[in-house]
């Protein structure tokens, strides 16, 4: 079979759609000052960014596991009315913008919030300005990730062996812990890498529910956009940073979204 | 006595469109980029020059202002840029982004933002540092952090802010919901917040000045509007305005 032929006209705008992502990282990686990147990297203030980004990324994905997954199950094994409506409404941090979502838990989870108030006025406890604040919006916006990818797993996998268990004399969490878990494994892994990742750039909902401080709520993408004020040389090694992290997830799930191509 | 400053206004734009010879009207499009703080009194300026100059339209950008400097540095496209500290604007002009010197308009000073009624009853710099009170300010860069920090310097209170904002507008809105109990920011601030928070004074030993300068960048495509705007917000009407809002004169 001969090569497909590319006309013209495609082949200019498909080269202009892929220069147009291409010429931003080129520029991020031209403009990064090598010389002195592990300087910048092992600043005390980049060091306490990323740190505070990896802790809170991690607390993040871990809570979105732990309240993930089975809520994932859920939508994918059990028929109840408003099933859409409720995954719509838990899936809408993936479209809102993230200030809006920082704005929303302020509502919920500040001190005059719903919950918020109560929290403080019962139990003392505010939770803006809070490394807590900071997983919190991490979580709100990374965890709809998990969830779509680990509930399109629950559903194309074999629920034959599930079954099996069953007839066999186990009860469901032995099913759901010792089969289903690790028959989903690898959307459980991408899901999870997914959400960390998306974790880890979150800016929006941040600075607007928990705030910026060093080393309590200033993550990687606030200090990164902070630095581009005060040494614009540092921001840009942060950028590459979170750059390279995010290439390295895509890169790892290239079989899951588009096969061996 | 707001005639009169508007007659010598009035005189005072007509002539040197005069002495020129031909009276160009001004026009085109003023993309203006100034302090936060300067909100709503540039809104205001603006509205009265283009009451005066109909063809000349604005384009505001109001952020703190290290962001704008970054903005500016990375080629946004600015024609006239109005600065809360001398210390931003002297990084423009060593750039080489600033055409000419720039002009201080304005002066402002700080004042405790709290909630409606003082509900944590602050009555000074050194109530910020009690147990249980949540205080928040800009970040270091940005003038009004800057200053925050010298205020209590020379007070001799030691507070570690919970949250350093981009901006002083996020520092009212964090006290407006609750979030936080007390902020530092300027006077100006307070006053265009209205009931919405209450101000506890800084006395003057303690309080710091803050000068805004305002110059035109060197990208500028429009340099008699630029100029145009400049002189009208140093001319007796535009300090006027700028009284209202709360700033000191120049």
């Amino acid at each position: 079979m001969r090569p497909e032929r590319v006309p013209v006209v495609i082949g200019v705008l498909a080269a202009m759609g892929a220069a147009f992502f291409i010429v931003p990282l080129v520029g991020l990686v031209v403009r990064t000052p090598w010389s002195d990147a592990l300087a910048q990297l092992t600043a005390p203030e980049t060091v306490e960014a990323l740190r505070l980004s990896l802790v809170a990324s991690f607390s993040a994905t871990a809570i979105a596991l732990l309240l993930g997954v089975p809520l994932a199950w859920v939508y994918a094994r059990i028929e109840f009315p408003g099933r859409s409506l409720l995954r719509a409404m838990t899936t809408l941090p993936m479209v809102l913008p993230p200030v809006v979502g920082g704005i929303a838990l302020l509502l919920a989870f500040g001190r005059r919030g719903l919950v918020g108030g109560w929290l403080d006025s019962t139990f003392g406890i505010t939770i803006p300005f809070t490394t807590l604040g900071a997983v919190m919006a991490e979580t709100f916006v990374a965890m709809p990730f998990l969830v779509l990818t680990v509930e399109a797993g629950l559903r194309s996998m074999d629920r034959r062996y599930e079954e099996a268990a069953r007839t066999l004399g186990a009860n469901r969490w032995t099913v759901f812990s010792r089969v289903t878990i690790p028959l989903i494994a690898p959307s459980l892994l991408a899901g999870a890498a997914l959400c960390w990742a998306r974790a880890l750039g979150e800016f929006g909902a941040t600075i607007t529910f928990a705030g910026n401080f060093p080393g309590v709520t200033q993550t990687m993408p606030l200090a990164v956009y902070l630095l581009l004020e005060t040494n614009p040389e540092a921001s840009f090694v942060l950028s590459l940073v979170l750059l390279c992290v995010s290439v390295g997830v895509l890169v790892s799930l290239r079989h899951r979204w588009l096969g061996s191509a | 006595m707001v005639a009169v400053s508007l007659a010598a206004v009035a005189c005072g734009s007509t002539t040197p469109a005069a002495s020129q010879g031909s009276p160009q009207p001004l026009s085109g499009t003023l993309s203006l980029f100034a302090a936060a703080s300067l909100t709503d009194s540039f809104k205001a300026l603006g509205a009265s020059f283009h009451q005066q100059y109909p063809s000349v339209q604005f384009q505001y950008n109001f952020e703190g202002t290290p962001t704008l400097v970054a903005q500016i540095e990375q080629g946004a496209p600015a024609d006239v840029f109005a600065s809360a500290d001398t210390a931003n604007m002297s990084k423009v002009q060593s750039d080489g982004l600033a055409a000419g010197s720039p002009k201080i308009f304005a002066h402002n000073q700080l004042e405790i933002v709290v909630a409606p009624g003082n509900p944590k009853g602050i009555s000074g710099l050194q109530d910020l540092a009690r147990p249980g009170v949540i205080y928040i300010s800009a970040g270091p860069t940005v003038p009004a952090g800057k200053y925050a920090a010298q205020a209590l310097a020379k007070a001799g209170v030691q507070v570690t802010p919970k949250s350093l904002e981009t901006d002083v507008k996020s520092v009212i809105s964090k006290i407006e919901l609750g979030e936080a109990d007390a902020g530092i920011v300027y006077t100006t601030d307070v006053k265009a917040a209205g009931s919405r928070v209450s101000g506890v004074l800084i006395p003057a030993s303690d309080n710091v000045v803050a000068d805004y300068p305002i110059v035109t960048l060197k990208s500028s495509s429009n340099a008699a509007a630029d100029e145009g705007f400049i002189s009208f917000v140093t001319s007796a009407q535009g300090q006027a305005v700028l009284e209202s809002f709360g700033f000191l004169p120049a």
